[in-house]
C-alpha cells in the first residue's frame, strides 16, 4: 500500500530507453519495414458521404499492370459483418466521404496507385445526415435503417443509437431551492488526435494459414483479436508484431487496414505493405465526436450547489458508439451533489466513425459544464476557486456514476491554485483569466508482465503495452524500485503477441498504473524466488531470508555468518539452485485512481482580428505518484496543447454534401510550437491507495480542462461569453461585432 | 509520379536556350527556384513528368545589387540570405518582412521571393509588399528581356504573364528617397505555418512636417489576384496618416477586397480583416519613415 515509503528509483528522471534510436533515426514506426517481394496496397474510399454500394467490378483493377490482389466487402466474411468489419470495407452503403470500398495490391505503390481508380463502383447516392440537429429531426434521413434506440425495436428506427441516464436525487426540488441559476448550450467540433505518423501495417500471410502483421497500434493483442474477428479466423492464425508508434491518443487502438493486408496477402502469397497518407488519415480514421451539450446548475447564495442537469449529444459518426458514457461519467464529477440528471445520446451521422481520443468523451461534456460554473461563480461574485472548494468532491464522495471515490486530488489542485503564480499575479492589461477543473477516471483492466535475469543479473521486462509515452522507462523505474537494483540494470521491452502475455491496450491511462503493477508483482516474483535460492545455499529456511537494497541477506537476528547474495549472485548459480530467474504475473488490476486536474490559462483577444494568444497556461494535476516526473509533465503538456488546439482551432469544415474541406495540416489547425507559451506544470501527489506506489493514471486528464479555461479566459477579457468552440478568429470577430 | 530530368543551366542565355530546346522537343519544362513550392505540388496536386530547370545556379539570377535610384534582387536568391542584409531591410523593410514570414528555418533557407510571385497563388505573401514598393519584373525571353509591373504579372490563380521558354531573372525596385518606408502584414490563425487569410503592403513617402506625400498600398489573398488599392493610398496621401486616414484608408481596402468564403475565413471576415491589417502596416510604414 501507498504509505510514504523511501523511494530511491520512483520519482528521479532517467533518460528513456527508447530515446537514443528516436533521436538517431533508428527506430522502426509502422511503415519502417520492407520484406521481399512485398506489394503495395491501396485503398478506394467512397466519394460520397452517403450511398447505397449496388455494384463493385474489380475486373479492370485486376487486370492492371502489377496488380495481384483486388478485394472488395464481398471478399471478407459476409454473415452479420460486425460495425468494425463494415467500417474496414464497405458492405451495402457507404456511410461517410472516405468509407473504404475496395482495395488492391500491386508491385509499385504507383501501380496501386493507378488501379483503384480502374475500379469500378456503381453507387446510389443518397442524403447525408451531418449534424445533430439533422439526425434528430423529425423525418430525419436515416443512416443506418435498422438502427433503433437502445435497440427498442418497438419504436420506429432512429439516428439515435443509445441513450443512457445518470440520476440521483430530486432536481426540481434541488433547483427550487437555487438562488442562482445558470443555463447554457455549447457546441465543440469534431477533433482529430493528430498524430505525426499515419497509420501503417505490412502484413504476410503463409502457406500454412498463419499470418504475421507489423503495425503501429497502442494494442496489438487488440489488432489480433480484431482481425482475427473481421477476417473469420481463430486469433491464434494471426501474430502481430508493433513497431514504434508516432502518436496514437486513442486512435491507434482499433483496425483499418490490417484485415486488408492480411487478405491480399492470403491471395497474392507476397507480404502486403499499407500506408495511409494524411489525407486518408482526416477522412477515414476516428476523429472524436462533434457535441452539442445543454447544462444546467443552481446554487444557493453561498456556493452550494443544489442541481445540476446536463444533456448530451455526441455524434457517433457512421456507427454508434461515441464516447458519450465517459462524457456523462465526467461532466459533474467534479462536485459533491445530491441532485442531477445526466443524459446521454449517441448520434449516428454521415462521417466518420468516432475513435478514443484522450479522455474521450470528457473535454466536451466539461468544457459545457466548467463554463457553466465559471458563470455561476461570476453571478455569485464568488471566487471561482472557492466556489469549487465548496462543492468539490473528494474521499467518501459518490461519484456521478455510481462508486465512492477513495482519497482523490481535486481539492489538492485547486489549493495548488490558489497559491500558483498563475493565480495569485495581476491579469496582463487587456487580457483575462480562465480557471477550469478535468477529470478522467482511468481504467485498469488486463496485463501481464515477465522479468527476466541474465546470467550477469541484467534484468529483462517483458510486458505487452507499446509505449506511447515513456512507459518502458516507467516500468525499468518500478522494477529498479522493488528489487533494489539501479535502473541500468534494467531493460525494458515491448514483447509481441507471441513473446509475451496478454496485455489489453495502451489506453485509459492504464499502462504504468496496471501493467507496472504486473511488473512490480513479477519483481516480487523474482525477490520471492532468490529469497528461496538464498536459503538453499545458505541452508537456511526461506523465512530467515531478507531482499535489502538488491540483496539476499539473513533476517536480522539469523545467526549466519554469509556474504549477501546479489542478483547476479544468484543468477550465476542458478543452475545449481533450481534453473533460470524468471518472474511472472498476470491481473486484472482494480481501483485505479481517478485523476483531476486544474488548468489556469491567460489569453489577450486582438479584438479587430479576434485571434487569441496564449500568454501563459499551467496546468496542475493529481499523479498520485509520479514515478517519472518529466513524462508526468510531458503528459500534462501536451494534453495541454491538444486541449489548447482544440479551443482556438481545431475543427472538421465539411462542405454540404459531407466532404472534409480540410483534410491536412495545413488547414486543420493544431498549435505549432510558436503558438504557445511554456505550459507551467505542478504535479499534485496524492497516492492512490490500490498501487503499490501510489500511481494514478496521468494520461488523459490533460486534455480535459484547457477548453474551458480558454473560454472562460476568453470571456473574462470580453465580457461576454462565447458559448461554443473553437474560438477561431473569425467566430471570435463576430461575436464581438455581435455585441456592437 | 513520372520522368523527372534535371537541368542547372549556369546563366540567362544557356537558360534561355534549354527552354526553348526542350520545348522544341515536346517536353515540358518547370523552372525550379527553392522548390518549396514545387516539391510540394510534385508529390500531391501535380505528378506529371518533366524537366526541370533549375534558377539556382543562373548567374544574373543570384545578383544583388544596392544602387542609389534602384535596386535589383536577383530571382534566385533564398529568403534567408536577403533576411541577413542589413543594409536591404533598411532600405525595403515591407519585402523583406514579408519573405521572411515564408514558412520556417528549413524554408527560408531555399525559398526565393521569385519562386513565390512566379508560383502565383492569391496568398503569396511577398506579392503585396513587392506591388507596394512598386518592384519591376524582369524577365528573360528569348527576344531578349522583357519588363513587366509585379502588378500586370499575375493573371488569375497559380498563372502569370510567362511563357514556356521565359523566367524571371529578378526584380528592379526604385530605391525609396527621403522619409520613405514600408510595411507589410498578413493575417494568420496561428503565429507561422500558415497560409495568409488576408495581407497588406504599404509604402509611403513622408514630407518634413510628417504630412504624407506618395503611398501605394496593395492587399493579397482577397481576390484571385493581389489588388492596387488607390482609393486606400489616396486616403493617405496629404494626411500625416492620423487614425482617421488610417480609418479611411482601412475602408477603402474592405470595399476594394472581393473575397471568397472558404475553410480559412468568411468574405466578411476577410473584408475586415484586410482593412485591419492595411491600418496597422500604415502606421508601421509612417513610423518607420518618421524614424529615417
Ligand atoms: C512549410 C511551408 C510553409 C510555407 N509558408 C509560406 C508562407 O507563409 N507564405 C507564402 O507566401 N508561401 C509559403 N510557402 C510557399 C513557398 O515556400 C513560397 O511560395 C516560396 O516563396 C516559393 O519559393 P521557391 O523558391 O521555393 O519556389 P519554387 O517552389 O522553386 O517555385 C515556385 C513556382 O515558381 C516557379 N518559378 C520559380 N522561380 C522561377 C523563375 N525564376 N522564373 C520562372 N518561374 C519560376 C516554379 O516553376 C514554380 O511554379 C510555404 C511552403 C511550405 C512548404
Amino acid at each position: 500500500m501507498a504509505e510514504a515509503v523511501d523511494l530511491k528509483a520512483i520519482g528521479t528522471r532517467p533518460i528513456r530507453p527508447d530515446g537514443i534510436d528516436k533521436v538517431t533515426g533508428r527506430a522502426a514506426f509502422g511503415a519502417d519495414l520492407n520484406l521481399p517481394g512485398m506489394l503495395y496496397g491501396k485503398v478506394l474510399r467512397s466519394p460520397h458521404a452517403h450511398a447505397r454500394i449496388k455494384s463493385v467490378d474489380l475486373s479492370c483493377a485486376l487486370e492492371a499492370d502489377g496488380v495481384l490482389a483486388a478485394i472488395s466487402g464481398a471478399d471478407l466474411p459476409n454473415e452479420s459483418p460486425s460495425d468494425l468489419a463494415k467500417n474496414v470495407l464497405a458492405r451495402d452503403k457507404v456511410l461517410y466521404h472516405g468509407h473504404a470500398v475496395a482495395a488492391v495490391a500491386a508491385k509499385t505503390l504507383a501501380q496501386a496507385d493507378a488501379a483503384i481508380d480502374l475500379i469500378d463502383v456503381e453507387y446510389e447516392v443518397l442524403p447525408p445526415v451531418l449534424s445533430i440537429d439533422e439526425a434528430i429531426a423529425d423525418g430525419a434521413t436515416l443512416v443506418n435503417e435498422s438502427q433503433h434506440t437502445n435497440g427498442d425495436t418497438s419504436k420506429p428506427a432512429s439516428n439515435v443509437a443509445a441513450t443512457t441516464m445518470f440520476e440521483r436525487g430530486d432536481v426540481d426540488a434541488g433547483f427550487a431551492e437555487a438562488d442562482v441559476i445558470v443555463e447554457s448550450e455549447h457546441r465543440v467540433p469534431t477533433a482529430h488526435q493528430g498524430y505525426i505518423e499515419p497509420h501503417a501495417c505490412t502484413a504476410t500471410a503463409n502457406e500454412d494459414g498463419k499470418s504475421t502483421v507489423w503495425c503501429c497500434t497502442q494494442g496489438h493483442f487488440e489488432v489480433r483479436s480484431l482481425t482475427a474477428q473481421v477476417l473469420g479466423e481463430p486469433v491464434g492464425n494471426i501474430k502481430v508484431i508493433p513497431s514504434e508508434i508516432g502518436g496514437g491518443f486513442g486512435g491507434k487502438t482499433i483496425i483499418y487496414l490490417e484485415p486488408l493486408a492480411v487478405k491480399m496477402s492470403q491471395i497474392s502469397g507476397r507480404p502486403v505493405k499499407m500506408m495511409m497518407s494524411r489525407e486518408e488519415v482526416f477522412r477515414a480514421t476516428g476523429p472524436t465526436s462533434a457535441t452539442w451539450c445543454k447544462v444546467k446548475v443552481g446554487a444557493k447564495n453561498d456556493g452550494t450547489i443544489t442541481a445540476a442537469t446536463a444533456w448530451l449529444a455526441y455524434e457517433a459518426g457512421a456507427f454508434p458508439g461515441a464516447p458519450v458514457g465517459p462524457g456523462c461519467m465526467s461532466v459533474l464529477a467534479p462536485y459533491d451533489l445530491a441532485n442531477f440528471r445526466i443524459e446521454g445520446n449517441d448520434i449516428l451521422v454521415n462521417k466518420p466513425k468516432v475513435c478514443a481520443y484522450r479522455a474521450p468523451g470528457a473535454p466536451q461534456s466539461m468544457h459545457a459544464m466548467e463554463c457553466a460554473i465559471d458563470e455561476l461563480a461570476r453571478k455569485l461574485e464568488m471566487d471561482p476557486i472557492d466556489l469549487r472548494m465548496k462543492n468539490a468532491a473528494g474521499e467518501g464522495t459518490q461519484a456521478p456514476y455510481g462508486p465512492t471515490f477513495p482519497p482523490v486530488g481535486l481539492k489538492e489542485c485547486l489549493e495548488a491554485a490558489r497559491k500558483h503564480p498563475n493565480w495569485t499575479s495581476p491579469v496582463p492589461e487587456g487580457a483575462g483569466r480562465g480557471l477550469a477543473v478535468g477529470f478522467w477516471f482511468n481504467i485498469g483492466m488486463q496485463s501481464s508482465a515477465e522479468v527476466r535475469i541474465a546470467e550477469d543479473g541484467m534484468v529483462t521486462v517483458m510486458e505487452g503495452n507499446p509505449d506511447i509515452g515513456g512507459s518502458r522507462a516507467g516500468m525499468a523505474l518500478m522494477a529498479a524500485e522493488t528489487l533494489g537494483v539501479p535502473y541500468e540494470q534494467i531493460k525494458a521491452h515491448v514483447g509481441d503477441t507471441e513473446a509475451t502475455g496478454f496485455c489489453n491496450v495502451t489506453g485509459g491511462s492504464r499502462t504504468t498504473f496496471a501493467t507496472g503493477m504486473a511488473v512490480i508483482q513479477a519483481c516480487e516474483d523474482i525477490i520471492a524466488q532468490c529469497k528461496q535460492r538464498a536459503a538453499l545455499t545458505w541452508d537456511l529456511d526461506e523465512d530467515q531470508v531478507d531482499w535489502v537494497d538488491g540483496e539476499a541477506v539473513p533476517k536480522p537476528g539469523v545467526n549466519a555468518d554469509v556474504k549477501p547474495l546479489s542478483l547476479g549472485d544468484i543468477a550465476r548459480g542458478a543452475g545449481r539452485t533450481g534453473g533460470p530467474l524468471l518472474g511472472r504475473a498476470s491481473l486484472n488490476a482494480q481501483g485505479a485512481g481517478a485523476s483531476f486536474s486544474v488548468n489556469l490559462m491567460d489569453a489577450k483577444v486582438d479584438k479587430e482580428t479576434g485571434k487569441v494568444d496564449v500568454l501563459s497556461f499551467t496546468a496542475i494535476q493529481d499523479a498520485g505518484r509520479a514515478i517519472h516526473p518529466s513524462y508526468v509533465e510531458g503528459q500534462m503538456q501536451g494534453g495541454a496543447a491538444q486541449g489548447i488546439g482544440w479551443a482556438l482551432n481545431e475543427e472538421y469544415i465539411y462542405d454540404a454534401e459531407g466532404v472534409m474541406e480540410n483534410a491536412g495540416f495545413l488547414d486543420y489547425r493544431v498549435p505549432v510550437a510558436s503558438d504557445l507559451p511554456m505550459i507551467d506544470t505542478e504535479i499534485i501527489e496524492v497516492p492512490n491507495p490500490s498501487h503499490p506506489y501510489g500511481v494514478r493514471g496521468v494520461g488523459e486528464t490533460p486534455i480535459v480542462a484547457p477548453l474551458a479555461a480558454a473560454s472562460n479566459a476568453v470571456r473574462d477579457q470580453l465580457g461576454f461569453r462565447i458559448d461554443d468552440l473553437p474560438l477561431s478568429p473569425p467566430r471570435v470577430l463576430e461575436a464581438i461585432d455581435a455585441q456592437g | 509520379m513520372g520522368a523527372y530530368a534535371y537541368l542547372a543551366p549556369s546563366n540567362v542565355s544557356e537558360a534561355l536556350a534549354a527552354l526553348q530546346r526542350e520545348a522544341d522537343a515536346g517536353n515540358r519544362t518547370q523552372m525550379l527556384a527553392g522548390g518549396t513550392d514545387v516539391l510540394v505540388q510534385m508529390r500531391s496536386v501535380d505528378r506529371g513528368e518533366r524537366t526541370f530547370v533549375d534558377v539556382k545556379h543562373v548567374e544574373e539570377a543570384n545578383h544583388l545589387d544596392i544602387g542609389d535610384d534602384e535596386i535589383f534582387i536577383g530571382a534566385a536568391i533564398a529568403s534567408a540570405i536577403l533576411f541577413e542584409n542589413e543594409e536591404l531591410k533598411g532600405i525595403l523593410p515591407g519585402l523583406l518582412e514579408s519573405s521572411d514570414l515564408i514558412g520556417s528555418t528549413q524554408i527560408q533557407g531555399r525559398a526565393t521571393i521569385g519562386g513565390n510571385l512566379c508560383n502565383s497563388s492569391p496568398a503569396g505573401d511577398t506579392i503585396p509588399a513587392l506591388i507596394a514598393c512598386g518592384a519591376i519584373c524582369v524577365i528573360a525571353s528569348p527576344g531578349g528581356n522583357r519588363e513587366v509591373a509585379v502588378e500586370d504579372f499575375v493573371t488569375g490563380v497559380g498563372t502569370n504573364v510567362l511563357s514556356a521558354t521565359e523566367f524571371l531573372i529578378g526584380f528592379r525596385v526604385p530605391r525609396p528617397q527621403g522619409k520613405s518606408s514600408s510595411a507589410y502584414l498578413r493575417f494568420i490563425p496561428r503565429t507561422e505555418m500558415d497560409i495568409a487569410v488576408a495581407g497588406a503592403g504599404v509604402a509611403l513617402t513622408l514630407d518634413d512636417s510628417g504630412t504624407c506625400t506618395a503611398a501605394k498600398v496593395s492587399i493579397g489573398a482577397v481576390a484571385p489576384t493581389a489588388l492596387v488599392v488607390p482609393d486606400a493610398a489616396a486616403a493617405l496621401v496629404g494626411s500625416k496618416v492620423d487614425d482617421a486616414a488610417l480609418a479611411a484608408a482601412a475602408d477603402a481596402c474592405s470595399v476594394a477586397a472581393s473575397p471568397i468564403t472558404d475553410k480559412r475565413g468568411t468574405v466578411e471576415y476577410r473584408r475586415k480583416v484586410v482593412g485591419v491589417l492595411c491600418k496597422r502596416a500604415a502606421g508601421i510604414a509612417r513610423d518607420r519613415a518618421a524614424a529615417l
